[in-house]
């Protein structure tokens, strides 16, 4: 990595101060950032610490929705959100390997917004509220394509409001070398309505399967999926699988998260 | 015959590994812990592109960089030697195969991704890294050639501009025998076709690739510390072909090494370049692989592109084989690549079979890829790959059983002359076979499928057989093939006055647990305790001569060196105890580590008699000099034949294309076995790299040369969680005829026969199913069994 200064702020406030300055970027967690340094593909001036700041950590209940702090770790979440959200919690308990669940944030994941992550799923699914230093973004405004989001220039992600569904179930078929989803699905069935979000698969991004939800809207149950496709190719196609393969892992996922909850 | 017990120290005893606890504390020292004072680091610059002319490269302002001592191009080594390839392959023509030049460093053309262009050598390896990054390179991009069948066409780029073409040979073996092959087709019942693919493989061993060049000018004695499973042919490659340093002015030491698989038996660039450079800054020169450089510097494995075909008669006799492949040998020839395809690949293509008619066509090809040279295994993965699938889709095709086509064609009578240039000198393939289908249960399988089914799954069972040739020798014979080495091995024996021993082998052990299993054997020939014996390896210093550890050779040439050093010892302490016992020399016998006269009660203890040869008061110093140390240099008859049965049993997602491996069973003849705890683990370790090339492992390239898979985020290596807990066996046992151990080898048999199980068994999963897909390509991954049975 080339040389950089580093920051350890103990508030938010100055954390935001900190990443004013040119070239600032933040780390919380670092398990996207840290090999790009390593590898000299980014070259920040300043790196500010986000992992002093307790008011980023957390996970508890806030007017009957999930808070969990930016600055959670992955494996805070798995223990913590067990009880509470427990398909969250389990979608945390199968991100990387112990030593990425210790160190990685939520804070992190959803800023970074990898096309192969995990907790886009589960926040866009369950109709999640971003929080940062400076507003709240509705999960369906936040995720705007492959790493990109609707954050701006040194805005942190200081927590997530996570609904809290009725059920819920996290299915994914892994990646066999990063074992990252190859194609994941959040099914979140709420009283009123039912959301899936699918990560791994597209060009674009995490995304809402809207045909699905309308029809297991209509009927929950498996069979409500019958005959929906998604295009594979608007679907990443690579050395670990075509669009058309993606796109028939987008109905086998969410058809398995589906009968995971009835 | 295998012993009805197990002994508890000695030969068949699973003694733990002793070179474990300095393994599991933490407490090895491998090549990188190694600092010298004043040492410098060295960062190469790499191409980023597969082929292009470099026009310049201007290293003036990295030169100017805090901390750089010296930046080393092309250039500074155009006058040394090139990186030497150390077997010559002769062509069906009779023509030597075209070998090109292999600069340390690039000059005038790039080949590869990774190929390295300069090298700066700095006082910390940031600063280094720095200033590479401030060199200018300019380079002609030249359109890269990949895939081996366009290379080969007319018209096609040159990888090398002063070869008449990328075609490195096109080697018949055996030549003479074409025609009557050909002959037999015709005259075949039935002839069955395969045209298939072994995926090219990137060994990652845990460790990756360091080396440090140091040199006293005070006595101009130059040391290379390297990761390396042969220190002693690095030192006589290097020293001879590259630098020109003779032997006694250049030591190389290889000490605790993590993991080699192959890749590490090769004479890499860095190497000769840190020998090189820290003479020319006066300074040691370190440099340490990271994971992505070797991914696009060690040797790959594998990569083949084969069509198989196999002539029966009504009876189903195998009367004919025919092959016809392709072998990518990458940009350069690494140091033993044009062997693997050839002799360690066409002389196995009889496999356990008694085909009377074989020809074997291999084309090595130049690309724009990195080299491609010997993976654990190393050419018999590929031929048993190639024939185990083969018989399996001719059994199908002709609805017979594929045990049963196998046990019918079985070679049952030893010796055997294989029409492949070599002779079996042992072996009971039904034995292996019956203990297979007894262990594997696959009398229970039906059941199982039954129980997969009510889940929605498939399962499939599928075996293979395989035989290996191993040792890699007699030195005459590799000689012929066009060696450029002997494939002998080395053992010095030294006892020391108070009894202890020590031996000096050139076997170097990087995980094959050879300080406990050599020591065991020595151990037991005096009747001593194992704990009297040490082993020393993998310093040119220390150890007289190598050739080193590949081709599950160590306990087979390098064992035998060492039984036949200690044999000599063992021959010069009789005298000595008869002078002792005053008895006659014939009379005396050695058990338990006491010499005693047959027939009384008069004997010495082992420690007295070392005693004696180095305090040689009471000695017959007319007959025989004071000390006990030995010397043995062992040159094999013939290779060992290691051989088996495997059977692999799969569950297959419809839904997802995910296979996993539910069972796995191996049952080996390795001939006599030293440690069966260390074999077993041996075995363990060969089956996870032989399911990870038929699940999960494939290096692959874009058509311009780029690397795809080059990290682990698109690489996929074996995890724990993608194996199964295997049966393993190694009781059917026809013990090697022609040295002293009696013992085979089985250091790579895992990875040979495994991957043909694999996919026989996927493709019996999708049979079951109601999909005849006839072939799959490794890896057998997800999208690819998706692809196949839904597209």
């Amino acid at each position: 990595m080339y040389d950089f200064e580093i920051e350890r702020p103990g508030n938010v406030a100055d954390a935001v101060k900190a990443l004013g300055q040119e070239d600032a970027q933040p780390l919380s967690g670092g398990q996207t950032l840290i090999p790009t340094l390593k590898a000299r593909l980014a070259m920040p001036s300043v790196l500010v610490s986000l992992a002093g700041i307790d008011e980023l950590k957390g996970v508890e209940m806030r007017d009957g929705a999930l808070w969990i702090g930016g600055g959670t770790t992955h494996a805070t979440v798995m223990r913590e959100a067990a009880d509470s959200y427990p398909a969250l919690a389990s979608l945390a308990a199968r991100i990387g390997d112990p030593a990425v669940r210790n160190r990685g944030t939520i804070g992190g994941s959803l800023a970074n917004n990898d096309p192969s992550a995990c907790y886009p799923a589960g926040a866009l699914a369950s109709g999640a509220t971003i929080e940062t230093d400076r507003r709240e973004i509705a999960a369906d405004d936040y995720f705007q394509g492959m790493f990109t989001t609707a954050l701006e220039e040194g805005e942190i992600v200081t927590g997530v409001r996570f609904p809290i569904p009725q059920a819920a179930h996290y299915e994914k078929f892994i990646q066999p070398a990063s074992r990252f989803p190859l194609v994941a699905a959040f099914v979140a069935r709420f009283d009123s309505h039912v959301r899936v979000a699918i990560t791994g698969a597209s060009n674009e991004g995490v995304f809402r399967w809207r045909e699905a939800e309308a029809a297991l809207g209509a009927t929950f149950a498996a069979s409500a999926l019958d005959g929906l496709t998604l295009d594979g190719g608007e679907m990443i196609s690579d050395l670990h699988g075509s669009g058309a393969y993606r796109a028939h892992l987008c109905g086998v996922m969410t058809r398995r998260a589906v009968q995971s909850i009835v | 015959m295998p012993k009805d017990f197990e002994p508890t120290r000695g030969i068949g005893a699973s003694s733990k590994r002793r070179e474990d606890i300095r393994f599991l504390t933490g407490s090895g020292r491998y090549t990188d812990d190694i600092n010298l004072r004043r040492q410098t680091h060295v960062f190469f610059l790499r191409s980023d592109v597969a082929h292009g002319r470099l026009t310049g490269v201007d290293t003036s302002a990295a030169e100017d960089m805090p901390g750089v001592l010296k930046v080393f191009t092309g250039a500074d080594f155009a006058e040394i030697g090139g990186m030497p390839c150390g077997w010559q392959v002769t062509d069906k023509h009779g023509q030597p195969m075209q070998e090109p030049k292999h600069p340390v460093l690039a000059h005038e053309k790039v080949r590869h991704v990774g190929e390295p262009i300069a090298a700066v050598v700095a006082e910390t390896l940031a600063q280094a890294r720095d200033a590479a990054e401030a060199i200018v390179v300019d380079i002609d991009e030249l359109p890269a050639v990949v895939n081996m069948k366009d290379a080969v066409k007319d018209g096609a780029p040159k990888v090398h501009d002063d070869l008449t073409s990328n075609l490195c040979y096109d080697w018949g073996f055996v030549e003479e025998n074409k025609d009557a092959v050909n002959k037999a087709f015709e005259q075949a019942a039935h002839v069955t076709t395969l045209e298939l693919v072994n995926n090219r493989l990137v060994a990652n061993p845990m460790e990756p690739r360091v080396a440090i060049g140091d040199y006293n000018r005070s006595d101009g004695e130059h040391t290379l510390y390297t990761t390396s499973q042969n220190p002693h042919v690095i030192r006589l490659l290097m020293g001879a072909f590259v630098l020109g340093i003779p032997e006694h002015k250049l030591r190389v030491v290889a000490p605790d090494v993590g993991g080699g698989f192959g890749t590490k038996i090769f004479h890499y660039q860095e190497e000769a370049f840190c020998t090189f450079a820290a003479k020319a800054v006066g300074r040691p020169v370190k440099w340490t692989s990271s994971r992505s450089e070797a991914f696009m510097s060690d040797a790959h494995g594998r990569d083949h592109v084969t069509k198989i075909e196999l002539a029966l008669d009504a009876d189903n006799n195998f009367t004919a084989l025919r092959t016809d492949t392709y072998a990518n040998m990458g940009a350069y020839l690494s140091t033993f690549a044009p062997s693997v395809p050839t002799w360690l690949h066409g002389t196995l293509m009889a496999g356990n079979y008694k085909t009377p008619l074989i020809y074997v066509n291999v084309k090595a090809v130049f690309t724009n890829t990195v080299p491609v040279d010997a993976y654990r295994g190393a050419g018999r993965p590929e031929a048993t790959y190639q024939l185990e699938r083969l018989i399996d889709k001719a059994a199908h095709e002709l609805k017979v059983d594929p045990i049963k086509l196998r046990r019918q064609n079985f070679v049952t009578e030893f010796p055997y002359a294989t029409p492949v240039a070599v002779e079996y000198d042992t072996g009971d393939y039904n034995a292996t076979m019956d203990k297979l289908e007894e262990i594997a249960d696959h009398a229970g399988f039906e059941a199982r499928r039954r129980e997969s089914e009510s889940k929605g799954k498939l399962r499939g069972f599928g075996v293979n057989c395989y035989i290996e040739a191993c040792g890699i020798a007699p030195s005459n014979l590799v000689g012929q093939l066009g060696a450029r080495a002997g494939l002998y091995e080395s053992a010095m024996v030294r006892v020391n006055a108070t009894g202890g021993l020590v031996v000096m082998t050139g076997s170097h052990s990087h995980g094959q647990g050879h300080e406990t299993s050599f020591a065991q054997v020595v151990a037991d020939m005096i009747g001593i305790d194992e704990n009297m014996v040490e082993i020393v390896h993998g310093d040119t210093s220390k150890v007289p001569m190598g050739m080193g550890t590949y081709g599950s050779r160590s306990l087979a040439v390098g064992g035998s060196a060492m039984v036949r050093a200690t044999e000599k010892i063992i021959a010069k302490a009789k005298k000595i105890a008869s002078h002792l016992l005053e008895a006659s020399e014939g009379d005396i016998e050695l058990k338990d580590g006491a010499f005693s006269v047959a027939g009384t009660d008069k004997s010495v203890a082992w420690g007295d008699v070392t005693l004696a040869a180095y305090v040689p008061h009471n000695y017959p110093l007319e007959e025989i000099e004071p000390g006990l140390e030995e010397t043995a240099f062992y040159d094999p008859s013939n290779f060992t034949y290691p051989a088996g049965a495997y059977a692999c049993e799969v569950e297959l997602d419809p839904e997802t294309g995910h296979v996993t491996v539910e069972r796995f069973t191996a049952a080996d003849d390795f001939g006599n076995v030293v440690n069966p705890m260390i074999v077993t683990g041996q075995v363990h370790g060969g089956l996870a790299q032989g399911i990870g090339q038929a699940l999960l492992e494939n290096c692959a390239y874009d058509e311009d040369g780029q690397l795809l898979s080059a990290s682990y985020m698109d690489y996929a290596m074996p995890r724990a969680s993608d194996l199964p807990f295997y049966d393993v066996d190694h009781s059917c046992q026809t013990p090697c005829t022609h040295n002293p151990l009696g013992v085979k080898g089985c250091g790579e048999a895992g990875a040979i026969g495994s991957p043909p199980a694999v996919v026989n068994a996927v493709l019996d999963a999708i049979r079951s199913g109601g999909k005849d897909i006839g072939h799959i390509d490794m890896p057998v991954s997800p999208a690819r069994v998706w692809e196949a049975m839904n597209v």
